[in-house]
């Protein structure tokens, strides 16, 4: 079996990487260039929204590298959770960023587009048959919640892809992709062990995070063989270690051992990680385990409001011995003085300097800095309400009188004029739950185009 | 002697595993720290629940991935990613608690 060559040019189409690595990577003559798009870190909004976390600017400056790579080394180029998070509208801009790149550029192509967003009515009946079930500590979903959602994908697999390879695309931009999947789907149809070619897209769809210096935004080569991969940074100035490679595997799961996707598991209990060159390191021993029901990850997002925010802060010893106390009768006060209007809002206060960043979680309950930056949160049914309840909040927290004040000239320093800021919408997931399905092809439709000299026939 | 958490790792971070669960990673600098640290158990479930304020069963595992050198315990998140009431969407600052931890090595 010969070397099959995976480049992985960035970690997130649209963060962009230096052409020098890439090039290095070109001339090593890739067989494949894969590129994840997405993920759920940045939170709800952006699979609620339709919206992308990454800019058309940036997208089309990574993409226009790779398509015309593709195109002159006649290779496929597989883009998984296109968009960001995956969803029809995600995938369509992608695709316009694609045509304009093409016409640009006058290419030759052929293409397909792979939905992963679901109709809600046949999620419903899901449910109803108890094929949906929450994932790892996520709530249960109700019928109201799949109703409420704005969109519901779900994590396809390699099948769609190797399904759209077959009929014929050289470029994919999929749907949301469970992350390793636009790099394993290529080597598997060429009949790779798919426990080596998933635990290699696993590495591979970070690009060089898992080398020394890591990086998100830098290629890597994978080499996928019959019974090892190896992995190489493309820039001379990062390598691959032993302990890179193994602590990457750690990286955003709950069990390092055992990495469940679509189909199965892949079981790196018994890996063995060597280091081939001063750069290189090569893994043998993965274990692929196939599920005995077929599941896909679901994920939903729903509209819940819109935000107002107004960012201040306070120096005052006296104020911040009681803030937790001022706060709360302040929620109090805000309630009275809107007494008569809608009253359908949360009020919330960061308060940065006592437990901003950690919430409910932070263990040092009792510290008093010397001042604090506070956050006036309000999410409201509509923009409009959100910003009165804001308003009237900062004006109630400016001017409260609270015991032992001295400073009545006001208690908030105010970084900006105007204070407030509308936030916009806001979403909140309202799915991440397995789906059983034992039809992981047809669940994701293909549509398949061709470019011929820049132009859509 | 008593030695710091933050003394003997190379690596010591927090992120999110999915959108409702919180992941926090130790990486020991070398495996006979890792080693001696396992062997004497210090980090597990009740520590985890008492430096997060949380109820045992919201620590849903403590893991040691000797590979790695590293021991990894998961929570349940405050809440789910992006709700209302979140703190850090990514999960990528509630690593603290757990770099001043003391130990008798």
């Amino acid at each position: 079996m010969d070397e099959y060559r995976i480049l992985s040019p960035t970690g997130i189409v649209g963060y962009g990487f230096p052409e020098e690595s890439f090039r290095a990577g070109l001339a090593q003559k890739p067989d494949l260039m894969a590129c994840d798009a997405g993920s759920t870190d940045p939170g709800p909004y952006y699979l609620g929204s339709g919206k992308s976390f990454t800019t058309v600017t940036a997208v089309k400056r990574d993409l226009s590298l790779m398509v015309r790579a593709a195109c002159e080394l006649k290779i496929p180029l597989v883009i998984g959770s296109a968009g960001g998070a995956g969803g029809n509208k995600h995938v369509e801009r992608e695709k316009g960023i694609l045509l304009e790149i093409a016409e640009e550029e006058g290419l030759s192509f052929r293409f397909a587009t792979i939905s992963a967003e679901f109709d809600k009515d046949f999620l419903i009946g899901e449910l109803k048959k108890n094929k949906i079930t929450p994932l790892g500590a996520a709530p249960d979903i109700t019928e109201k919640d799949l109703k409420d959602s704005s969109c519901i994908v779900a994590q396809m697999g390699t099948e769609p892809i190797i399904a759209a390879l077959e009929e014929g695309a050289q470029i994919i931009l999929a749907g949301r992709c469970y992350d390793p999947a636009p790099f394993a789907a290529p080597a598997i149809r060429l009949g790779y062990s798919p426990a080596l070619s998933i635990h290699l897209g696993k590495i591979l769809e970070c690009a060089a995070i898992a080398a020394i210096p890591g990086s998100g935004s830098d290629c890597m080569m994978g080499y996928l063989g019959e019974d090892y991969f190896s992995i190489e940074p493309l820039s001379a100035n990062r390598k691959c270690t032993v302990t890179s490679v193994a602590a990457h595997t750690l990286y955003e799961k709950s069990n390092p051992s055992l990495l469940p996707g679509p189909g199965g598991t892949i079981d790196l209990s018994q890996c063995e990680f060597l280091q081939e060159t001063e750069r290189r390191v090569k893994v043998r021993g993965t274990v692929y385990n196939t599920a005995a029901i077929n599941t896909v990850k679901l994920e939903g997002s729903k509209l819940v409001g819109y935000r107002t925010v107004c960012i201040c802060g306070n120096r005052d010893p006296i104020f911040i011995s009681q803030i937790d106390d001022i706060l709360e009768k302040l929620k109090i006060r805000v309630r009275e003085n809107l007494s008569g209007t809608s009253s359908n809002y949360n009020l919330d206060f960061i308060v940065y300097g006592r437990n901003g960043v950690m919430g409910i979680l932070e263990p040092e309950k009792n510290a008093v800095p010397h001042e604090v930056g506070i956050i006036i949160d309000v999410v409201a049914e509509t923009q409009e309400y959100a910003s009165t309840v804001c308003s009237v909040a900062r004006s109630t927290l400016l001017h409260h009188g609270y015991d032992g004040r001295m400073s009545t000239g006001g208690n908030l320093a105010f970084p900006y004029s105007p204070s407030e800021m509308q936030a916009g919408a806001v979403y909140k997931f309202s799915a991440y739950h397995l789906l059983e399905n034992n039809e992981p092809v047809k669940i994701f439709p293909r549509t398949h185009f061709t470019v011929r000299k820049g132009k859509l026939i | 002697m008593k030695t710091r958490l933050r003394n003997l790792a190379a690596v010591i971070r927090s992120k999110n595993s999915g959108p409702y669960e919180l992941t926090l990673d130790i990486i020991f600098k070398d495996r006979k720290t890792f080693e001696r640290v396992v062997t004497l158990g210090v980090i597990n479930k009740p520590l985890v629940a008492k430096l997060y304020s949380l109820k045992p069963e919201q620590v849903l595992s403590v893991i040691n991935f000797a590979p790695s050198c590293a021991i990894k315990a998961t929570i349940v998140r405050p809440c789910g990613s992006g709700d209302l009431g979140e703190r850090d969407v990514y999960g990528a600052q509630q690593h603290a608690p757990l770099m001043n931890l003391e130990f008798d090595l």
